[in-house]
């Protein structure tokens, strides 16, 4: 519940729409249910992202920020397309967890780690490398709930359909220096 | 017809046949693909989750690349690749700040991109509507007769659509299975066909994950489909390479191949399955194959007229168009 | 002679005298202009202190002009005009500043506003000097009316009119009169029988000695003004003679060809090509669909001429044409019904048992397809459940923004129908309930209990696509319920999609043939949307019902009657005044070259053979302007806005730069920076 002393009108609900590129809309929000009733694992989400934005609008930062709700979002855009106000959900959800990220601030690491694993590859080398992020992130996150992955990942790899090394683009350096300015001009 | 080309790390990978299959087609469609220049990941969805301004910078570099090499049109066959592409595009021309700091960091690496420079296609838009359902249809050596197809367009092809850039409803888009049509198949209109398939999902909550696989598997199977067909590696990859895990987590047997479109494509064309690389699917797609050509084309039944004692409602008229 | 000009500065409270120094712009004025014989300023010159101020100065310093700065013209220059008027000044001898809405309002900086304001004085009081005396003209009446559309609305308004004993022509575009209304099973809250209560006002518009009924029939050109329109109505050839036929129906009997009714039936049920639209048609005379009709495709059957007993039917029947003249139109044309195939997700026209609001009024009523049973689309079967969606292409940026006003309350009539015949579980889907008016909340409690379930979520998907036990074989809503906060998947038998109401599919193009514009929704645009919801910019046309935006039935018939008033207004007065600001052509300098005649707007122009020249009609023209730059012999002139006149407000404007008008240029000129 939101404690009367943490209580700012609009603080987080302005960060949070500065935050994301057609963001402004959120505030039209009819609080209707589409979003919610759309998402494909809306069933599994603590919060559907209709009461999330209820909750972005009555200032709830850590108790938005710990929401499981955007790890959960499959980016299927069905709310984003379907939501009568063409309130940018998605990429709501996408600044969620970004923030989410930079405060440390939720309750199970998989995705953020997952994200994170996927990040340092392309990073590193400019291309995903899936044998290398499949290993380091199953490896550290339970392997052993992770029975069937090794048999998938060995038929993928007689299929030919996974490399065992990574691909490298030639402009890394390029690309880190892109990358590093992107990151000086903002904080989100 | 000539296209800027980008592959996208899963075609390099997890869905070579996609690659493989495209190359081998192209010629004989006309289509001629000159890939981006040392192109790099398009981030897919897990780079936007921590970084926005790096996210869309990385995504512009291809773009900057494609433009400065000359290219006008942008082609992916990768859905993901496809969104990423088209949606920094839009966004740096509509949020003209995102658009300046975006070229900002591109400039530290020598780059600048001009939003709007680029038309960014899918690849399925580009051969249904630039090579057409009638050239495909003239180019069928080996009609898919006796194949139930079920058209599989996933989500991001399809949405958001950011002021029609695809033709598409986003709710049913019926292009794909105009052009399964086209080949001869008999199409399955199986109402999930752009339901989510989960993306990556199936690392962060298999539970999740597992339970979107299998509505997309009953359902097609429930129509009596004999393959799914896509246009997505992602969808590809969680139909397939996840269908066992799938049936031993619900106790399911379903048996259900994925296969893209341009491997069909190829196969009505007449090309050997091994030039499109099936056989490399997880699911065997060979049993399902054999059906083809097992089944005469069926003519067309005259209209039945109304019985005399038929009290049923006349259902509405579908707009075309 | 100079004239004695009275310059009026308002301070609108604090709308102006906030950043403009009123007093200084009076002062200025009185010192700097030339022919200013007085300058005031006061805080609200258009209330009757105010006006009386202008009125004694009239009266005791002989004004000739009156230069009044304050609002904009649109709000009073009608007061001042008549306040001149009054005082036997000439009210064409006033001109207004808007130094308000251009100064004021737009200006932070208080130098910048005042230096602004003197400026458009100074336009104005060199402008009035030039401006001379003009009378409106008087044009009669004609007490005839042309009510557009014969739905409820319409209908409200020529049987009001036709009561008061004027004459009405009533001309609608389909074989019989009734609307939409003619359509419904019942109407809430009261659950009257919709056709009860609306074919004994369509009787007596049959019947009525003053109402002449133009059916299947339509409006094919206007011109004119107010007071007197000539309207031409194309009568659409039925095929059928009218003097002959009795109504009998036996033509339709026979007839061998059945068609689905896409109009009235809603594509739900059929008809034949002979066919009226329902059975309390008015007129009672069938219409023979050319589209359909077997001896119009391929030139045999003619059964119905065969069986008719008075010759009635006649195949060489051509469309003719009506010319009347009326003095006033109202126009209620209504509305169409969103084409729910538009919103793929909701499976209409896929998914067999997924309904429209129209279809399922058609199911309800009696003399519908079912015969007022609620069955699926099989004809046969009774839903166990229903699941009713609310805004169907309403309040959504993807279709419509709006509301449309009736869908709620339609939600609980029809749920409470549903439950009374089949006994069948209803569910609403809705975003927010709005039960607006009398007795409308009370309905709804009495839907809550009555038992209606009411889930608060906008429905996401209506799919076939079973995934949860208990829902193989049916429909399944699937929407948030948000009081809750869960998904939730609804099996129901029957879906019932409250689609929205929208403009007719060529309201645009009715407006402009009346001279009335659609807003950005496409519905007519009111003269006002608070004060004058009837009226139209245009004089002498108005609007009412449903085609000025969605409503329900008590406001239509509010409307209709309301427009009605007006007109008898109007009737009563006998004669109307035409605004004298108009163009007219020096018939000495035109050459004929009509270079003016095609570029008129309201084809005011017209060229004189024998004359060789052309002649504006003073009635029809607006005073727009066109004709008079496109003359390229300056022989049109615009009356209160001569050349002389215009390029003297413009040097007034320049004061500072042009200072011939004696208005000396003090320090330093401001340079108004943009904001």
């Amino acid at each position: 519940m939101a404690r009367s002393e943490d209580y700012a009108p609009d603080g987080f609900l302005n960060e949070v729409i500065e935050a994301t590129p057609g963001g402004d809309t959120l505030v039209t929000c009819l609080q209707c249910g589409t979003c919610g009733g759309s998402c494909p694992s809306g069933a599994d989400m603590d919060d559907t992202p209709r009461r999330l934005f209820a909750m972005i609008n009555a200032g709830m930062r850590e108790e938005v920020l710990r929401s499981n709700t955007p790890w959960y979002c499959v980016t299927c855009y069905y709310c984003m397309t379907r939501c009568p106000k063409q309130i940018p959900i998605t990429d709501l959800m996408y600044t969620l967890k970004r923030m989410a990220v930079r405060e440390k601030l939720y309750d199970d690491r998989d995705a953020p780690d997952w994200s994170s694993s996927f990040v340092g590859f392309v990073e590193s080398y400019g291309r995903s490398f899936e044998f290398g992020l499949a290993t380091r992130y199953h490896l550290t996150h339970s392997p052993l709930r992770k029975v069937g992955v090794g048999p998938m990942a060995l038929e993928m790899i007689a299929k030919d359909r996974m490399s065992l090394r990574p691909d490298k683009i030639k402009g890394v350096d390029q690309l880190r220096a892109i990358l590093d300015t992107a990151k000086s001009l903002e904080g989100v | 017809m000539r296209y800027g080309y980008y592959p996208g790390c899963s075609l390099t990978n997890a869905a070579r046949p996609y690659e493989i299959s495209t190359r081998a087609i192209a010629g004989e469609l006309g289509l001629a693909f000159d890939e981006v220049e040392d192109w790099n990941c398009c981030g897919a969805t897990e780079y936007m989750s921590l970084n926005k301004t790096a996210a869309y910078a990385l995504i512009g570099r291809n773009l900057a690349l494609a433009a400065q090499s000359g290219m006008r049109e942008l082609v992916a066959p990768c859905s993901a690749c496809y969104l990423n592409l088209r949606k920094t595009d839009h966004y740096m021309k509509k949020y003209k700040p995102l658009g300046k700091v975006t070229n900002q960091a591109l400039a530290a690496g020598g780059l600048h991109y001009e939003p709007g420079s680029l038309v960014v296609r899918h690849l399925l838009d580009v051969i249904v509507k630039d090579v057409g359902y009638d050239a495909i249809s003239a180019k069928v050596t080996r009609p898919l007769t006796g194949l139930r197809v079920a058209p599989y367009y996933g989500c991001l092809i399809v949405r958001p659509d950011f002021n029609g850039g695809s033709s598409e409803d986003t709710e049913y888009p019926t292009h794909l299975d105009h052009l399964m049509e086209a080949l001869g198949a008999e199409v399955v209109d199986f109402p999930l066909k752009t339901h989510c398939c989960g993306g990556h999902m199936t690392q962060i909550s298999a539970d999740t994950a597992y339970e979107l696989i299998r509505r997309l598997l009953q359902n097609a199977a429930e129509y009596q489909a004999d393959l799914l067909v896509t246009l997505c590696p992602m969808c590809q990859l969680n139909l397939d390479a996840y269908q066992s895990q799938v049936n031993r987590h619900f106790g399911t047997d379903f048996n259900l191949p994925i296969l893209y479109f341009t491997q069909m494509i190829g196969l009505a064309m007449g090309l050997e399955p091994k030039e499109l690389a099936i056989g490399q699917e997880i699911v065997s797609a060979a049993s399902a194959l054999r059906k083809i050509g097992t089944v005469e084309e069926i003519e067309e039944t005259a209209q039945a007229r109304r019985k005399r004692d038929d009290k049923s409602l006349p259902m509405p008229r579908i707009r075309e168009g | 002679m100079t004239e004695k000009v009275g310059v009026y500065i308002c301070h609108c409270g604090t709308n102006i005298a906030g950043p403009v120094d009123v007093a200084e712009v009076a002062r200025w004025a009185k010192e700097n202009l030339k022919g200013v014989a007085l300058a005031r300023d006061y805080r609200f010159m258009c209330s009757s202190l105010g006006q009386e101020i202008i009125q004694e100065d009239i009266k005791n310093e002989g004004l000739t002009r009156v230069v009044v700065a304050a609002c904009s013209p649109h709000l009073h220059e009608k007061t001042f005009r008549s306040a001149c008027s009054k005082m036997g000044l000439n009210p064409y001898l006033t001109q207004m500043a808007s130094i308000r809405e251009q100064v004021s309002w737009v200006t932070e900086d208080r130098a910048a506003a005042t230096e602004k304001a003197k400026m458009m004085v100074a336009g104005a009081v060199r402008r009035v000097q030039l401006q001379v005396e003009l009378q409106p003209t008087e044009v009669p009446v004609n007490p005839n009316t042309l009510v557009v559309g014969g739905g409820i609305a319409g209908i409200q308004a020529s049987l009001e009119l036709a009561d008061a004993g004027y004459h009405v022509f009533m001309v609608e575009r389909e074989p019989s009169i009734g609307g939409h209304m003619a359509q419904f099973d019942k109407t809430f809250p009261t659950l009257d029988c919709a056709a009860c209560i609306l074919t004994p006002k369509m009787s007596d518009v049959g019947l009525h000695e003053n109402i002449e009924l133009l059916s299947y029939a339509e409006v094919e050109s206007v011109s004119g003004y107010v007071g007197s329109f000539d309207v031409r109505v194309r009568k659409k050839a039925r095929y059928i003679i009218e003097d002959a036929c009795t109504g009998c129906g036996i033509c339709i009997e026979k007839c061998p060809k059945k068609v689905v009714d896409e109009v009235f039936e809603v594509g739900l049920g059929y008809r034949k090509a002979v066919y009226r639209p329902f059975p309390q048609a008015v007129p009672k005379f069938p219409v023979i669909d050319k589209e359909t009709c077997i001896y119009f495709e391929r030139g045999t059957c003619k059964a119905c001429e065969k069986f008719c007993p008075t010759e009635a039917i006649d195949f060489e029947q051509t469309d003719s044409y009506v010319d009347l003249n009326v003095g006033n139109i109202i126009m209620a044309t209504g509305y169409d019904l969103f084409d729910c195939t538009k919103i793929p997700q909701y499976g209409y026209g896929r998914l067999a048992n997924v309904f429209t609001n129209l279809e399922f009024e058609r199911l309800c009523n009696a003399a519908g397809p079912t015969e007022g049973r609620i069955v699926l689309r099989d004809g046969v079967t009774e839903p166990k459940s229903i699941g009713i969606i609310h805004c169907v292409g309403s309040r959504d940026k993807n279709y419509h923004p709006y509301c449309s006003a009736v869908c709620c309350m339609s939600a609980l009539k029809f749920g409470h129908l549903a439950m009374e015949k089949t006994g069948a579980e209803v569910y609403s889907f809705y975003i927010d309930m709005r039960p607006l008016h009398k007795n409308y909340e009370e309905f709804y409690d009495r839907l809550l209990q009555e038992g209606m379930h009411f889930i608060r979520g906008r429905v996401a998907e209506v799919t076939d696509a079973a995934r949860l036990p208990g829902e193989e074989g049916k429909i399944i809503i699937q929407a948030e319920d948000t009081l809750i906060g869960k998904q939730r998947r609804i099996p129901v038998d029957m879906v019932v999609l409250l689609g929205a109401l929208q403009p007719r599919f060529d309201a645009k193009e009715t407006g402009l043939k009346f001279g009335v514009s659609a807003g950005l929704d496409g519905w007519f645009t009111e003269r006002h949307p608070k004060l004058d919801p009837v009226a139209t910019m245009t004089d002498g046309v108005f609007i009412a019902g449903t085609c000025q935006g969605p409503k329900d039935i008590p406001d239509s018939v509010t409307q209709g009657a309301a427009a009605a008033a007006r007109v008898q207004g109007m009737i009563a007065k006998g004669t109307v005044l035409i605004e004298p600001i108009v163009a007219s052509i020096e018939e000495a300098r035109c050459s004929g070259c009509r270079i003016c005649n095609n570029l008129c707007p309201f084809n005011a122009i017209e060229y004189l053979e024998d004359k060789e020249v052309s002649y504006i009609n003073a009635a029809l023209c607006k005073g727009c302007g066109t004709c008079v730059a496109a003359c390229p012999a300056q022989a049109i002139s615009g009356a209160h806005f001569t050349n002389d006149q215009i390029f003297a407000e413009m040097e007034g404007l320049l004061y500072d730069v042009i200072g011939s008008n004696g208005a000396t240029a003090k320090s330093p000129q401001p340079v108004l920076e943009p904001a």
